[in-house]
């Protein structure tokens, strides 16, 4: 099988290229690109006026299966990646039994096996059952190929134990993530604290509960010389604290999601539980400066914090819905709305973001188009403007927070291990 | 006159001043109606009128039984929280249940914050908002308008206080919203835990000195402190808090000489104010309450009355 994509804009950031480029896909493997390619192909994609990207890295997934597979299964997720541009994910270990030990994560690989439609990474949990009593053991995760730890959906809340951890993960040459959260602080909040949670009669989570969080996570990180990387950041003190410490050379990488960039507190006024997340929307000035978080580099990762749940778990009062939205069908198409056409960052900023820079943390083979690495592709119309309706969606779960939201970038070809896997430009 | 074309009551921040002024000028020609030997007109007459308590209420839900009745509705109250809900029914099944009854307005009260927002966009009959969490109770402080209109004329320039738990009181943000919007002063008065961040952005001024929320105002408006909601033991006990903020006859030596008192009950003898001056020539505390049926009364009939126009539309 031959593969030829002709006259799109490509853009790798590893290899520096920003150009106007065919590439030659033979045998799932990207041969050469170049100018002006006159291969015969089985398939042959013109791309002229579109820009061909690394396919997207999105290390912040929440695949439910095992345990929630009503929420949403191995399969539908990654087809629900492969919609939105994204050949790559990092499963979180939130599952049901967490991946907390070698036959969790044997169970997961096997699933991924028989049903991923995209590639996919494991992340393994920093304590047993995500309990935060006891860690997880770690060393024989990693050799069953976790990429990576966490507790997502909580912090740990001992300080002791996370020394441990980053000890840990420092031995296994392991990136932490930090969901960064002191429930003492956020407690029974659902959504940002401040004028609009006390017009909405709601109780708050303020921004506090998140980067004291931060601030210990990466004073542990330095302390152990080990790696954190900060996942969500909602709130412009962690921004501040992540510039800080990279300054003094800790090694700390940090993300933020499309939602924390889009929208703010103020689309809560008539309780759209779709918009309810944790972290929560947040302010104005929040907004504004992750925007110049993602211009300066403070923030090195957009990814989507994927979080399916089904219709009967928002479809309730505020305060009883669950927390999250889905993301990866609108993870690219939301950022070239928000970053790209608002002027914050260019082409190659961005696809660094969405590619390379999760790879990197990651440890994985991932987010590049050099020659001779197996095919991820995705091609993008930058101009196409739609809206997403809950038809649309491919994941088994409709709780979007990007529901009619004007886009303006479309994912028109997804290539997925030298297979065209996804396109919807009509032929 | 401008119309009623909202087919939900939910809160007064969705109201503009020319729908508040509405809903005064139609309560105050309801009023007579509850004077008359025979309390009856029959504008809802053939009309289902639900009251849909998730939260034990008493006086709210008999007020709006009250007001229902005397518009010549049919009335049905569901206590949610010993029905269908225990048994897991959704909020918004439990809406579409009741629309396919064939009802056509839902009354709600509710606990938690929003209820009435959500509901509303889910059926396509009317919702009055009776109370959700903390967020509103807009017929509270419409009838709370409503009685300081009766007695101070005209609310724009008018200096109210608004006095006790903040925090957590629907009736302080409806009043908020519909005193400011009619050009009415407005102070909150609290201890400072029980002032919520940013309660000044909805146009309120803020203060934790008693005197000087007395002082100036033409009205004050004292609500009942929700001891029971204190789950950290952080609210000052009750005779402290009687100390520093009860409302006493010597309190009110400073005060303008015709000030108003009212009180959305249920009151807290000793608590919140002095029982002399619950039962004082300042108080209009069960004025409120005759009030209240009118407000309602007025409530149900404009929200009716948009949902012909609806109809008649489709």
């Amino acid at each position: 099988m031959k593969i030829l994509i002709k006259n799109g804009l490509v853009v790798d950031p590893a290899n520096n290229r920003n150009e106007i480029l065919d590439i030659l896909i033979e045998d799932k493997r990207i041969t050469r690109l170049a100018q002006n390619i006159s291969s015969s192909a089985d398939e042959v994609i013109d791309a002229a006026h579109r820009i061909v990207i690394p396919g997207i890295v999105d290390m912040h997934v929440h695949l439910r299966e095992p345990g929630r597979e009503d929420k949403e299964t191995v399969a539908s997720a990654t087809r629900s990646a492969l919609k939105g541009g994204v050949t790559s994910v990092l499963a979180m270990p939130n599952t049901q039994p967490a991946m907390d030990s070698l036959e969790a994560v044997g169970l997961l690989k096997g699933i991924i096996k028989k049903t991923a439609q995209a590639n996919v990474f494991i992340c393994g949990a920093i304590t047993k059952e995500r309990a935060g009593k006891e860690l997880a053991r770690i060393s024989s995760l990693k050799k069953a190929g976790i990429v990576a730890i966490s507790d997502d959906g909580s912090s740990v809340e001992s300080t002791s134990l996370m020394l441990a951890a980053f000890k840990q993960a420092k031995k296994n040459k392991l990136p932490v993530i930090c969901h960064s959260e002191d429930k003492n602080l956020s407690g029974q909040g659902v959504m940002n604290l401040g004028a609009f949670s006390t017009r909405l009669g709601l109780r708050g989570i303020s921004a506090e509960s998140e980067y004291r969080r931060v601030e210990r996570d990466i004073h542990l990180a330095e302390k152990t010389r080990s790696r954190v990387h900060i996942a969500h950041v909602s709130c412009k003190e962690s921004v501040e604290l992540i510039a800080k410490a990279k300054k003094k050379g800790v090694k700390v990488t940090a993300e933020t999601a499309p939602h924390y960039f889009t929208f703010t507190e103020e689309e809560l006024t008539d309780y759209d539980t779709n918009k309810k997340m944790n972290p929560p929307l947040r302010g104005k000035d929040d907004v504004k400066a992750l925007r110049q978080a993602l211009k300066s580099g403070t923030i090195d990762v957009i990814a989507s914090d994927h979080a399916p749940h089904t219709e009967n778990e928002k479809d309730v009062e505020f305060e009883r819905a669950e927390f999250g939205t889905i993301g990866l069908e609108t993870l690219l198409a939301a950022s070239v709305t928000e970053l790209i056409h608002a002027g914050i960052l260019d082409w190659p900023a961005l696809v660094r973001k969405l590619t390379l820079n999760p790879a990197k943390i990651l440890g994985i083979d991932k987010g590049t188009l050099s020659s001779g690495k197996e095919a991820d592709i995705t091609i993008i119309d930058p101009n196409k403007e739609w809206v997403m309706s809950k038809e649309d969606i491919a994941s088994l779960s409709k709780n979007s927070a990007f529901l009619g939201f004007p886009f303006k970038g479309y994912v028109e070809y997804t290539i997925c291990s030298g297979e065209i896997i996804y396109f919807s430009r009509q032929k | 006159m401008s119309d009623w074309i909202k087919k939900d009551l939910l809160g007064l921040e969705y109201l503009n001043k020319e729908e508040i002024e509405l809903v005064l000028s139609t309560a105050a020609s309801f009023k007579e109606v509850s004077t008359r030997s025979i309390k009856k007109v029959p504008a809802l007459r053939g009309s289902t009128v639900v009251n849909l308590f998730y939260e034990p209420s008493t006086r709210t839900r008999v007020s709006f039984e009250v007001a229902a009745k005397r518009l010549s509705a049919d009335v049905i109250n569901i206590a949610a929280q010993e029905s269908s809900v225990r048994k897991g029914e959704t909020l918004i099944d439990t809406g579409r249940n009741i629309q396919a009854l064939k009802a056509d307005i839902i009354v709600i009260r509710h606990n938690c914050s929003g209820a009435a927002n959500i509901l509303a966009r889910n059926v396509a009959i009317s919702v009055i908002n009776a109370g959700d969490g903390w967020h509103e109770h807009p017929t509270q402080a419409l009838l709370d308008m409503f009685t300081l209109k009766e007695k101070l004329g005209d609310i724009q320039g008018l200096s109210v206080s608004i006095v006790g738990d903040i925090a957590h009181s629907r009736v302080a943000r409806s009043n908020i919203w519909g005193l400011t919007k009619l050009g009415a002063k407005v102070t909150v008065c609290a201890p400072k835990m029980l002032i919520p961040p940013g309660i000044e952005k909805m146009g309120a001024r803020v203060t934790s000195d008693i005197d000087a929320a007395i002082k100036d105002a033409d009205a004050l408006n004292i609500l009942r402190m929700q001891f029971e909601r204190d789950e950290q033991n952080a609210f000052p006990k009750q005779l402290e808090y009687f100390k520093t903020f009860g409302i006493t006859k010597e309190r009110l030596k400073k005060a303008k000489k015709d000030i108003v008192i009212m009180h959305p009950g249920p009151i807290n003898r000793g608590v919140e104010m002095a029982s002399d001056v619950a039962d004082g020539e300042h108080a209009v505390i069960l004025e409120q309450v005759t009030n209240g049926i009118a407000v309602r009364m007025a409530v149900l009939y404009l929200v009716s009355q948009a949902r012909g126009l609806h109809e008649n539309t489709d």
